[in-house]
């Protein structure tokens, strides 16, 4: 079960930073810090309650899978940690706020991949990619040459970047959507059954974005049903199921942590 | 709210309905009865002229209209007490008020229309002032009532209700605006309750008419509030059983199979 | 502030470049207009005398019922494939979504009347008197209905009735700017002895009213 083993801060605790949108932050985080800090966590969806009273702690740089039946939760879980539903109970910290009162900041720093491509269908997926990056704040250039990495990232080429997405593959949407979330340089990945419906070229996009985000020292939670192919990346285990967690492998299941361990930018000294 | 009752109804509330009865009762004897059709002599013809029978429903008319404002005006101040507040008590004062205000209006246009007919030889009158202006109200709050009844999550269809109140509360000035400039004949202004004689017994019915439907409002108001209290409290006491619900199905076979299957990690 | 305006204007340029893909304005919802003109000349059986008379009415309700298509439109773009979530996450304002896609919807409004304008001149025989009062109160017209459609339409979004309960909720809220803009037209087209101007009053008044209370509201509106 997730515990607390020795003294922990949390994310808030850290320096004061303006969060403006776009900015990367990753690397001002000190290690050890919990990213999720779930306890007790209940969310109504209208009467039914989809987290029935869940703990969770999830540190700085975890891969975390969440497995466990339809119905259990996951994506309700995956919601309440990018900040989109109001906690009805229970303590609950995500990037250092607490989403009774703190939603909207926490947004702009996760990135939530659902069902829905959240694309829009009559725009080519370069359009698409280009509008997620000037919507999360970032400025022309910027925006230019972040959507080229992430591109470059998912193996997007130019023939496919030009066509409308209603005329890509369910793969290929896919992989436009995650590089629409890829320009926001999220501190927390949050994905909802990635590899659902895609080819090879497609999981094996979506696994080298997981690898990537991991080695900037993103913390990753990933829904899925794919054990194996989730398991290649050494994960913590999750399972849920009722809307509360049942079992958890627990930290240290030889997740890579940043080589630079994350700076004191401004000269606060690191005193975790 | 006192614990488990199987009926909205308290001592307080039976006796605001029997006298609400007793006052219906009353008012329908002197309006029907006592009171004297409107008959006026014309001073050259002779002729004989007014509303004649057709004023009794103004007895009813005129306070169900007076009540179908007070109670548009309390669900807007309701709606805008949620959007501040927050608490459910606000929101469902807003419905109830909404509800027993529409029923009221419905009946305002519906008395109003029989009346109009003899008085006015039409059974509408476009250009009216208010007679439009109570119709874009009545229809108004009809949207307000269907979006109420989609079924959707609570919390959200509270906020979304209250902003519909008060928007339809701010248009009701535009839409009386414009339908004034509109049209400078308004037939309820030549044909009012100015014209007739008000004085002792008419005068005395028709403050009758205010304090029983009054009462008549605020025991609908009372109950239809209580009945959505009720429902309020049902969901909140639902939620705790809704969790031991919900925990219990870890125990159900499928679910068992389904996490022993997830197996551990690396 | 400029945040504010640089987003709405970010939102409002890609829904027109989606109906510059995708046409829907032009092959769906313009047609649909001019079918409600035509609509009216078989149902009146009037002369050209007379449904020059009602024409600005009849355009009127023309517009209205084809705002209703636009709104639904640019409600449904935001949540056929979960954008609006994407929307949320972004950290805009939700006060400059609902002005960019209100200015959007305006622009198409503005295309709509237009040939509302050139339909009544063809169909019904109108003669344009004042053009600039019938330019002025158009727009103002047009960004009541805007502003007001996508309040409704933010409003009534998530729920699975939302085509059947936006009519019902919009449109008795648009009286006053169906009354204003019919009077000022009425003036523009000289089909009626009226005061257009002081009816272009109302409609501007209507017109911020709505913009103001769409952009307060609508971050409560999506909020959770």
């Amino acid at each position: 079960m997730p515990g607390g083993d020795g003294p922990r801060g949390s994310v808030g605790d850290a320096v004061p930073r303006r969060q403006g949108r776009g900015e990367v932050s990753v690397h001002r985080y000190r290690d050890g810090v919990s990213v999720v800090e779930l306890r007790g966590a209940v969310v109504l969806l209208g009467r039914f309650p989809a987290l029935a009273g869940l703990d969770l702690s999830v540190d700085v740089g975890e891969t975390v899978l969440l497995q466990g039946p339809n119905g259990a939760g996951k994506t309700t879980l995956l919601m309440l940690c990018a900040g989109l539903v109001r906690p009805a109970d229970g303590e609950v910290r995500v990037l250092g706020h607490d989403l009774t009162v703190e939603r909207r900041e926490v947004r702009r720093r996760v990135a939530l991949l659902r069902h829905g491509t959240g694309l829009y269908e009559d725009l080519t997926a370069a359009e698409n990619i280009r509008f997620w990056a000037r919507a999360a704040g970032l400025g022309e250039s910027e925006a230019t040459s972040r959507a080229a990495s992430a591109v470059g990232l998912l193996g997007l080429d130019d023939r496919l970047l030009g066509r409308p997405v209603h005329a890509l593959s369910a793969g290929q949407r896919r992989r436009t959507s995650l590089a629409s979330l890829a320009v926001r340089r999220p501190d927390l990945w949050l994905l909802d059954e990635p590899h659902a419906g895609l080819d090879q070229v497609g999981r094996d996009a979506v696994d080298s974005l997981i690898r990537d985000a991991v080695s900037a020292g993103a913390t990753v939670l990933v829904a899925s049903h794919e054990l194996e192919r989730v398991r290649s990346l050494s994960p913590r285990v999750v399972t849920v199921a009722a809307g509360v967690v049942v079992r958890d492998s627990g930290r240290g299941g030889g997740t890579t942590r940043p080589a630079c361990t994350p700076e004191a930018a401004t000269g606060e000294a690191a005193d975790a | 709210m006192t614990g488990r009752r199987d009926t909205t109804g308290s001592a307080g509330s039976r006796l605001l309905g029997v006298s609400a009865l007793v006052g219906v009762a009353v008012l329908l004897l002197f309006a029907f009865v006592l009171t004297d059709p409107d008959v006026r002599v014309h001073p050259t013809t002779g002729e004989e002229f007014g509303q004649f029978d057709a004023v009794r429903l103004l007895y009813l008319h005129v306070p169900m209209a007076v009540l179908t404002y007070a109670a548009y005006i309390l669900c807007a101040a309701a709606s805008v007490g949620y959007l501040v507040r927050r608490t459910p008590w606000w929101d469902v004062t807003a419905y109830a008020a909404a509800e027993v205000g529409t029923v009221f209006c419905g009946l305002v246009l519906v008395t109003g229309s029989i009346w109009g007919r003899p008085v006015w030889n039409t059974w509408w009158e476009w250009g009216d002032v208010r007679l439009m202006t109570t119709l874009v109200l009545f229809l108004l709050f009809l949207g307000y009532l269907a979006l109420r009844r989609t079924t959707v999550d609570p919390r959200h269809q509270a906020r979304r209700a209250a902003v519909v109140a008060l928007v339809a509360v701010l248009d009701i000035p535009l839409v009386n605006r414009s339908v004034e400039w509109w049209e400078n004949r308004t037939l309820h202004q030549q044909s009012t309750l100015a014209e007739l004689k008000i004085q002792d017994l008419t005068l005395f019915t028709l403050m009758l008419g205010f304090v029983v439907f009054g009462l008549v409002g605020a025991w609908l108001l009372l109950h239809r509030f209580r009945v959505g209290w009720l429902e309020q409290a049902a969901a909140e006491h639902g939620v705790a059983m809704a969790i031991a619900e919900r925990h219990a199905e870890l125990d159900m076979p499928d679910v068992d199979a389904a996490v022993g299957d997830a197996g551990d990690g690396p | 502030m400029r945040e504010v305006f640089a987003d709405a204007l970010l939102i409002a340029a890609k829904d027109l470049r989606i109906e510059a893909r995708s046409r829907v304005l032009v092959n769906q919802v313009a047609p649909f207009a001019l079918l409600v003109l035509v609509l009216f000349g078989f149902a009146l059986d009037a002369d050209q005398r007379t449904l020059r008379t009602f024409a600005p009415g009849l355009l009127w309700v023309a517009v209205l019922l084809a705002s209703l298509l636009a709104v639904q439109r640019s409600t449904s773009l935001e949540h056929a494939d979960g954008a609006h979530t994407g929307l949320r996450l972004s950290g805009m304002a939700p006060s400059s979504v609902f002005l960019g896609k209100a200015a959007a919807v305006f622009v198409q409004l503005a295309v709509l009347e237009v040939l509302l304008v050139v339909g009544i001149v063809v169909l019904y025989g109108s003669t344009v008197e004042d053009p600039l009062l019938l330019v002025v109160s158009g727009l103002a017209a047009g960004v009541s209905v805007a502003a007001t459609g996508t309040l409704y339409g933010a409003l009534a979004s998530g729920l699975g009735v939302r085509e059947t309960l936006l009519p019902i909720l919009l449109l008795p809220v648009l009286a006053p700017v169906l009354i204003g803009a019919t009077r000022a037209f009425d003036d523009a087209l000289g089909a009626a002895a009226v005061d257009g101007w002081a009816w272009l009053g109302l409609l501007v008044v209507f017109g911020l009213v709505a913009t103001v209370l769409g952009a307060l509201a609508h971050g409560a509106l999506i909020e959770d």
